[in-house]
């Protein structure tokens, strides 16, 4: 029974994860752009800075018609954002907020493939939501995205492939138990790379062609509204807790910290993902959108020779000085 | 007479062996839920070759790739169900669905795409899957995974058997990849040289006009002939 309890408890409070922090960075992210932007926004509803804006802009999304264009595949046309959706829910189970195996939603072996494989899929939410809308820029967003995919999981695979040669695991838990610190400067080009794809993967700017709102009106989005438009922004907020909080567990050492690790781990890995957040949202202010070739160019000439880099250089150390 | 002594041995014996062979006359629920999520793959599976929206089929295709890989899972085959996902899922899906839009992705039936070669096809898919069961089913009759003993599928004794007692055949497929990659190097050269004085568009994009402007086509491969004049 207690086993039963346990799981349930443990499904829960991922849940509340995958309900709240995307919402938290959503908000930060209004609140962060607009200071940084010199234009406040909404400022009076709830009081301080006009934080239940938020929840007005939910109330709004729900009320909404929600419209399926005639020309469009229905089913597909709204199974899309669900698939959009869920596998960052089944990535959160996986992700270790502290040490122990009572700190992580699930512990897996191969939790690097899992966690990969399973942003992997993701992206065909966005895929079937730019086939079925019948829209001719939708059908453009659909191309970009799945162009940005193919070009981008290679070198964000090498990265993580470099750190499980590094810590001898392909368990998330494992490699934050053999992480050192000097592993930061070792793995510091993988990181860079990692997370530059990682952005690409989510098409957060500078990477954001497939969506350009003001090229191809939100690309794969165009005709959504609504309920299932807020579960495509969702799926794009919960992309980035995703996002960082793997970073900081693959390269920043999660829960070790410089001084109090003992029982204040997940305060360690909560604040480095912050602040990787907050990068994503400053990232998205100060960096023009590329170009679609500029992306291709990126990925392919420089991205995946750093990464084939830094697996040469993980493996020459490890051979040599461990 | 001598006929149904050998089948009533034949019986005999498989009920002998089913008997020694835990839970088989009374399925666990690891079976039972491998049975319906095998149902489900195979359902997919059909609806995948018999339906006429290509795109639909595409993503039934999804379905059964899934449906395989939570196969491997229950046969504790970890590591082998992630890169099934990761791979065929998350890549060739993906990869596929990019090469029907940018061609021809009609919403809808597509009649045109039946080569007629349903009753060819069937003859041959029904013969491979005979052979299949047949042989694994004579293979593995007796064998069961302990679920309570030491982890079979894990990464680390996957890595160990297949990097200890399988590394011929692992580098000789690698060199069957590279040969492959190299392969498409050289035949996406001759094409574009082909084709790079005064061609207006890309032969190897003809259905674009049906769903997307032409605009697409262009801008796509420009950015592959940048890609390739820089190699």
């Amino acid at each position: 029974m207690t086993d039963v309890l346990d799981v349930a408890l443990r499904l829960l409070v991922v849940f509340v994860v995958f309900l709240t922090f995307p919402l938290l960075v959503g908000q930060t992210e209004h609140k962060v752009m607009a200071h940084m932007q010199g234009r406040v926004g909404p400022m009076y509803a709830g009081g301080f800075h006009g934080w239940a804006q938020l929840i007005a802009d939910g109330v709004k999304f729900a009320q909404k018609e929600d419209v399926v264009p005639a020309g469009a595949d229905r089913r597909i046309f709204q199974l899309a954002p669900a698939v959009a959706l869920l596998p960052y829910l089944l990535v959160l189970l996986a992700i270790p907020i502290g040490p122990g195996e009572g700190a992580v939603g699930q512990v897996l072996d191969a939790g690097v493939f899992f966690v990969l494989a399973v942003m992997g899929v993701g992206v065909l939410g966005s895929l079937m939501a730019g086939w079925a809308s019948a829209n001719k820029f939708s059908l453009l967003g659909g191309l970009r995205t799945a162009a940005q995919l193919l070009a981008y999981e290679l070198p964000m695979l090498l990265t993580a492939a470099s750190v499980a040669m590094a810590a001898g695991t392909v368990s998330l838990v494992g490699i934050l138990d053999a992480f050192e610190w000097w592993w930061l400067p070792w793995q510091i080009t993988g990181a860079l790379v990692f997370f530059v794809a990682g952005l690409a993967e989510l098409q957060r700017p500078p990477f954001d062609m497939p969506v350009a709102d003001s090229e191809i009106i939100f690309g794969a989005y165009t005709e959504y509204t609504g309920l299932r438009f807020a579960l495509f922004l969702l799926a794009e907020y919960a992309g980035i807790v995703v996002l960082c909080g793997l970073t900081t567990v693959l390269f920043l050492g999660g829960w070790h910290g410089p001084w109090g690790a003992d029982g204040l781990g997940w305060v360690w890995t909560l604040l480095k993902t912050a602040v990787l957040a907050f990068v994503v949202i400053w990232l998205r202010v100060s960096y023009p959108r590329m170009r679609e070739d500029q992306l291709q160019k990126f990925a392919w000439t420089l991205l995946v020779p750093l990464a084939l880099a830094q697996i040469a250089l993980t493996g020459v150390v490890k051979v040599v000085f461990l | 007479m001598s006929t149904a002594a050998t089948a009533g041995a034949l019986t005999a014996g498989t009920l002998r062996r089913a008997a020694e062979s835990p839970g088989f006359l009374s399925p666990t629920g690891v079976e039972i839920t491998f049975l319906l999520v095998g149902l489900v793959t195979l359902g997919a599976a059909v609806v995948t070759v018999t339906t006429r929206q290509l795109v639909h089929a595409a993503l039934w295709l999804v379905v059964a790739l899934g449906g395989l890989a939570i196969e491997y899972l229950l046969l504790t085959a970890e590591f082998i169900a992630w890169v099934q996902v990761l791979i065929y899922v998350g890549s060739v899906v993906v990869l596929l669905l990019f090469g029907l839009m940018l061609t021809r992705a009609p919403i809808g039936r597509s009649p045109d795409a039946d080569s007629g070669n349903r009753p060819v096809a069937l003859a041959v898919a029904v013969v491979a899957a005979g052979a299949l069961v047949w042989v694994v089913v004579d293979a593995f009759r007796t064998t069961w995974i302990d679920l309570d003993g030491a982890p079979s599928g894990t990464t680390e004794v996957t890595g160990a058997s297949l990097f200890q007692h399988w590394v011929l055949p692992f580098e000789a497929l690698s060199v069957l990849l590279l040969a492959a990659l190299v392969g498409a190097i050289v035949l996406s050269r001759k094409a574009n040289a082909g084709s790079e004085p005064g061609a207006s568009g890309e032969p190897g994009a003809p259905g674009v006009k049906d769903t997307a402007p032409p605009g697409t086509a262009t801008g796509v491969t420009r950015a592959r002939r940048d890609q390739e004049g820089d190699r």
